[in-house]
């Protein structure tokens, strides 16, 4: 008979607990991102698609030392060498496999030119497997860059300070 | 005798229509709020802030293919869905929604039927949506239709005494059977019968959950189990009944809930009709709000507690309702 009493007492002490959490929500904001609407930003370190850096005169930064395809777990890159005019190695084909990458940032590590990285695009779908073998041009920066005049102040900063070049 | 059968036929169109939308956007109501209450957004993309999803479903269901198993009794399985939903419309013939008043010099009563036996009109006609359930599980010939069927009817009667016993409360104390009588004498707030009668409320409200089979008495539509229970062969336009008859069925509760306990359409300063609308708006919500917050009671448990908790207890209540009129 105790338990019936403190069980009934219980429930009408316990339960509009549960309502007033079912009701609060009600009037707190949504955490859904409107998807295709509205993008977040990734966070810098986000591990997306790949890009290929270059030095301040437009000269790439990869002289296609392999290490990156060494460093590849999932063995996606695959990279031919060649000399150019002035006597650099740099490579004539780089190609990355995204379909086979799986975006550790191993390769990013590995560089020791700095070359490549990781940057925050994810939205590269597509409908054919063949289009997921990047190739060199398609993930090189442009030159010259298009960047605003802040951004270009900042690299100008770290430069001087010997910081590592920011990211895109 | 002829303005009395035209102007009964206007009403009579009036509520169905309104009705009907209002079921239709009802659907919207309960997913945006429930989306809400679980912290995400609901339907969005069907118009501004997803007003035309009701729409949109009743398209989508008009093209569904209209299938009828080959087992199927033809006529049982054509007639269920409307056993479900018209008992649901007829409860609202005794409904008074807002006060007497006179339109271009006719005078108008606020209900569409004022019969004096009202409350048990309700009850009567009201408990008849129970065997489209049973009628739709046995037609459909098929073994989770069946189960979910039976089970569904085992529910909804052993709800349908305490729910019936729940506002005897309300008629012994109001002397009268006719819901416009009941209306008339809840003038103040003060008078509401739900100060008079909280138990009963309480028994009512649970009662009403268990008979519209919502959360968290909702294991005969329970998705996850029974495939879908009673409404597992039934599709398009068939399936469309049946929902727009359990939200009629959830509106129809809630009017006469707002009728028997809160005072139908009084209230201070705004027209009678909102004032209907607000109360039988507020037990929707209630509906809503119980489902995005209970979890489903499991079928032992549920039949335990209706037989062993709630028919107890109205009888209880009947019996101290009565002892406490006569002294």
């Amino acid at each position: 008979m105790k338990e019936i009493l403190k069980t009934i007492a219980d429930t009408f002490l316990k339960l509009p607990q549960g309502f007033a959490v079912t009701l609060r929500l009600l009037f707190k904001r949504p955490v859904t991102l409107d998807y295709p609407r509205k993008r977040e930003t990734m966070a810098p370190r986000y591990k997306g698609k790949h890009y290929l850096e270059r030095y301040d005169d437009g000269s790439e930064r990869c002289v296609c030392c392999g290490l990156c395809a060494a460093a590849c777990p999932a063995d996606a890159i695959y990279m031919e060498p060649e000399e150019n005019e002035r006597g650099e190695r740099f490579a004539r084909i780089y190609e990355i496999n995204l379909l086979r990458c799986i975006f550790c940032g191993f390769c990013e590590e590995a560089c020791p030119e700095e070359a490549i990285f990781l940057g925050r695009e994810y939205e590269f779908a597509t409908d054919s497997r063949d289009s997921f073998i990047y190739t060199k041009e398609q993930m090189l920066v442009p030159y010259p860059r298009k960047e605003n005049a802040f951004k270009r102040i900042i690299r100008r900063v770290r430069k001087v300070y010997g910081v590592v070049q920011s990211r895109r | 005798m002829l303005e009395f059968v035209i102007i009964a036929s206007l009403k009579v169109i009036a509520v169905i229509v309104v009705l009907l939308t209002a079921c239709a956007y009802s659907t919207l109501l309960e997913r945006k709020v429930m989306a809400f209450m679980q912290h995400r957004i609901g339907p969005l993309y069907a118009g501004p802030y997803g007003l035309l999803q009701p729409i949109a479903d009743a398209i989508k269901l008009i093209f569904k293919e209209d299938v009828m198993p080959n087992r199927a009794e033809r006529f049982a399985y054509t007639l269920a869905p409307m056993i479900a939903f018209v008992p649901s419309l007829m409860v609202f013939a005794v409904v008074p929604f807002s006060s007497n008043f006179t339109l271009l010099g006719y005078p108008i009563p606020g209900v569409i039927s004022d019969l004096n036996i009202g409350v048990l009109w309700v009850f009567a006609v009201g408990s008849l949506g129970v065997y489209g359930t049973i009628l739709a599980g046995w037609s459909a010939g098929s073994k989770y239709s069946l189960l979910g069927g039976l089970r569904a009817s085992a529910q909804t009667i052993s709800y349908e005494l305490a729910y019936g016993l729940s506002i005897v409360g309300v008629v012994i104390i109001g002397n009268t059977l006719s819901m416009t009588e009941l209306v008339n004498q809840q003038e103040r707030i003060i008078d509401w019968y739900i100060w008079k009668q909280p138990l009963g409320f309480i028994l009512y409200m649970i009662c009403a959950v268990a008979e519209t089979n919502r959360a968290p008495f909702d294991l005969p539509e329970a998705e996850s189990e029974l495939v879908g229970g009673f409404l597992t062969e039934y599709s398009s336009m068939r399936y469309a009944t049946f929902f727009v008859g359990e939200y009629a069925h959830m509106i129809a509760v809630g009017a006469v809930g707002s009728t028997l306990f809160f005072g139908g359409w009084q209230g201070p300063w705004l027209p009678p009709m909102v004032w209907m609308a607000i109360k039988v708006f507020a037990f929707i919500f209630l509906f809503i709000w119980l489902r995005a917050t209970l979890p489903r009671f499991r079928y032992d448990q549920l039949m335990d507690f209706g037989w062993k908790v709630l028919f107890p207890l109205a009888v209880l209540n009947t019996m101290i309702t009565g002892l406490v009129v006569l002294w």
